[in-house]
C-alpha cells in the first residue's frame, strides 16, 4: 500500500513536528504522513485504519470512524444523543461556536456514547471526538459520560472510554471543572458494583480528562506515541523554562513509568478489548 | 464599600493577598492538639499539602489543607500552594485513614492549580487527582471542603469532593486562573480582570450556580482584617455542620453526595 511513486511536495527536510495540524493536512485526495512526510493516498490511509502504512503514525480519528473500527458492523446504538451544550457562562459566542462546529463535524458534542457489540460481546462504549472544541469536556460531556456508566452500571455490562481531549472546557468554566468530580464518582459506583471498566488514551489526552475518568480504569490501553498528561507541554515548558525532551508525556513514557498497562496498535485494538471483555465474563 | 462596588477582580486579588490567612492559621485557630502527619508513603512529604488529626471541640477530625506561604521564603519551600502528585497522595491517604477511624474529613482549598512540572508528570499528576477525586466521593465519614484563598483547576478539586462545599466571601474557585482563561480565549492574558467578571467564579456566583452551599462572612479589606470574627464564623459552621452530617447513615450520606455532583450540568 506505500505509494513508492509519489513525489514528495517537500525535499527539505523537515524535523517531525509533534501534535502539529499537519496530520490533517489534506492535499486533495492525498494526505501527508507528519512523521514519515511520505505521500499517502487517502482511501489507503483510511483502508489501514488511519495508520501510516509506511512509518505506522496513528493519525487521529473521528468518533464515528473509530466506533467503526471497533464496534460490530450495525450494533452500535447511541445513547445520550439528546444531551446537548449548555452556556453557564453566558460566554460570548460560545452558543455559535458551537452550532458551527456542529455543522461542520456533522457531531453534536465531543463525544459519542452507545451500546454495541464487540466480536459479538455487548458493551458499553464511549468514544470521544477532538475535532469538536478539541474534545474539551463541558457539561455535556461531562453528562453523556455518566450516563454512559450509569448505563454499564444498570445493564451489567463492560464499559469501554476512548478518550481524546484538551481538557476541561473553558468556556463552561467551574461547570466543567465539576464534570470531572460527577464523572469520577460514577466510576467509582460501577466499581463497587464490580463492573469491568476499559480506558483507552488516544491522541492527545491531556487536563481534566486526564485527571478523572481516563485515569480511573480497571484496565488502561494507549494507542503508540499517544500523548497523555495533565499539565500539556507547552505550559511545562514555559514553568520550567526549557524544551522538553523527546517522548516527554507518550504512551511508552507513560508505560515506563507505571501508569498504563499496555500500548496497543489500532490493528489490534477491537481483537484485544473483545478478549479482556470475556476473561471478565463470569 | 459595599458589596455591589466589589468586582470579582477585587476578589481575586484579596484572595492572592500575601498576608491573607493561610490554611495553617485556620487549622492552629479553629482547631486544638493539631498533630502533623507527614508523607505518601510512596515518594516524599509535599509541603504544599499538610494535614493531620485535630480536635475540633470535642470531636477528632482529619484535616487537610494546601499551605501557601506566609512569606516570600515560605512560598518557595511551599511551591507557592502548587502540589506535586505526592501531596494529593498523602492527602488521599489522610483521609483513608479518617475512614478507618470514623473521623470527619475538613478541607482547606488554596492554590493556584496543580504544580505543571517534569517530575509532577513522571509520577502521575493527572492519576493522582483522578484517584482521589474518586476516592472522596465515596469516603464513608462526612467531609466539609472551605475554599479559603485561591481554588484553581483540578489541582483544587483534588481536595474539593465534599458533603458541604463552601467559600470564605473573598475566596474565588474556577477552572484556572483569571490570567490563563484570558490567554486562551481571549489570546490576551492582560485582559484577566475581563475573564474574572465573566468565569463566575466568586461565591456568590458560585452560590447561585448550586455548585457551593454556603458563604462564609469576611471583614471589609479581608479574612486579616479580623481574623478572629472568621475564625468564630467559619468554626461554628464546622461545628453545626459536622454534628448534622454526622447524624446521617452512611447510605444516605454517600447517596446526597453523589447526587450532589451528579446534578450539575
Amino acid at each position: 500500500m506505500i505509494i513508492d511513486k509519489v513525489k514528495k511536495v517537500n525535499e527539505a527536510e523537515e524535523k517531525p513536528v509533534r501534535n502539529s495540524r499537519a496530520a490533517d493536512m489534506m492535499i486533495g485526495k492525498w494526505v501527508k504522513c507528519d512523521n514519515c512526510k511520505e505521500i499517502i493516498y487517502k482511501d489507503d490511509l483510511h483502508d489501514n485504519l488511519s495508520v501510516c502504512p509506511n512509518c505506522g503514525k496513528h493519525f487521529r480519528l473521528s468518533a464515528r470512524r473509530r466506533i467503526k473500527q471497533i464496534a460490530d458492523e450495525g450494533t452500535f446504538e447511541e445513547i445520550g444523543e439528546d444531551i446537548l451544550t449548555k452556556d453557564p457562562l453566558k460566554f460570548d459566542g460560545y452558543m455559535k461556536k458551537v452550532e458551527t462546529l456542529k455543522e461542520k463535524t456533522k457531531i453534536q458534542e465531543a463525544v459519542k456514547c452507545g451500546i454495541c457489540e464487540i466480536e459479538g460481546e455487548k458493551a458499553v462504549l464511549a468514544v470521544m471526538d477532538g475535532n469538536f472544541l478539541m474534545g474539551s469536556m463541558g457539561g455535556a460531556v461531562g453528562e453523556r459520560i455518566t450516563l454512559a456508566i450509569e448505563t454499564a452500571m444498570d445493564e451489567k455490562l463492560p464499559l469501554i472510554i476512548f478518550s481524546v481531549s484538551g481538557g476541561a472546557r473553558m468556556q463552561e468554566g467551574i461547570i466543567s471543572l465539576m464534570q470531572m468530580a460527577k464523572t469520577s464518582a460514577a466510576i467509582e459506583k460501577f466499581n463497587q458494583a464490580g463492573g469491568l471498566y476499559i480506558s483507552v488514551f488516544t491522541d492527545p489526552t491531556t487536563g481534566g480528562v486526564t485527571a478523572s475518568f481516563a485515569s480511573l480504569g480497571d484496565i488502561i490501553l494507549a494507542e503508540p506515541k499517544a500523548l497523555i498528561g495533565f499539565a500539556g507541554p507547552r505550559v511545562i515548558e514555559q514553568t520550567i523554562r526549557q524544551k522538553l525532551p523527546e517522548g516527554f508525556q507518550s504512551a511508552e513514557f507513560l508505560l515506563e513509568h507505571g501508569f498504563i498497562d499496555k500500548i496497543v496498535e489500532r490493528k489490534d485494538m477491537k481483537e484485544t478489548i473483545a478478549k479482556l471483555i470475556r476473561m471478565h465474563k463470569r | 464599600m459595599s458589596n455591589k462596588q466589589i468586582t470579582a477582580w477585587d476578589r481575586v486579588t484579596c484572595a492572592r493577598q500575601l498576608e491573607r490567612p493561610k490554611s495553617l492559621d485556620y487549622i492552629e485557630n479553629i482547631f486544638t492538639d493539631f498533630i502533623e502527619l507527614h508523607g505518601d508513603r510512596c515518594f516524599g512529604d509535599d509541603k504544599s499539602i499538610i494535614g493531620g488529626i485535630a480536635m475540633l471541640e470535642n470531636v477528632p477530625v482529619t484535616v487537610i489543607g494546601e499551605q501557601k506561604g506566609r512569606s516570600a521564603r515560605e512560598n518557595i519551600e511551599r511551591n507557592f500552594g502548587m502540589p506535586n502528585p505526592e501531596g494529593y497522595r498523602k492527602a488521599l491517604r489522610l483521609m483513608e485513614q479518617a475512614e478507618k477511624f470514623h473521623r470527619p474529613v475538613i478541607t482547606f482549598i488554596d492554590t493556584p492549580g496543580a504544580y505543571p512540572g517534569m517530575g509532577a508528570e513522571e509520577r502521575g499528576q493527572g492519576e493522582a487527582i483522578a484517584k482521589s477525586i474518586m476516592k472522596m466521593s465515596s469516603l464513608k465519614v462526612p467531609i466539609i471542603c472551605v475554599v479559603i484563598g485561591e481554588g484553581s483547576s483540578g489541582g483544587a478539586l483534588a481536595i474539593g469532593v465534599g458533603d458541604k462545599v463552601v467559600m470564605l466571601e473573598n475566596s474565588v474557585y474556577s477552572i484556572l486562573s483569571p490570567e490563563g482563561f484570558a490567554s486562551i480565549l481571549y489570546k490576551d492574558s492582560s485582559k484577566a480582570k475581563d475573564a474574572a467578571e465573566n468565569m463566575k467564579m466568586t461565591a456568590e456566583d458560585l452560590k447561585k450556580l448550586k455548585v457551593i452551599d454556603e458563604i462564609i462572612k469576611e471583614p471589609e479589606g479581608g479574612a486579616q482584617n479580623n481574623f478572629e470574627d472568621v475564625v468564630d464564623n467559619l468554626k461554628k459552621y464546622l461545628v453545626k455542620e459536622v454534628k448534622e452530617l454526622s447524624k446521617k447513615s452512611t447510605e444516605k450520606l454517600l447517596e446526597n453526595r453523589y447526587q450532589k455532583f451528579r446534578k450539575i450540568y
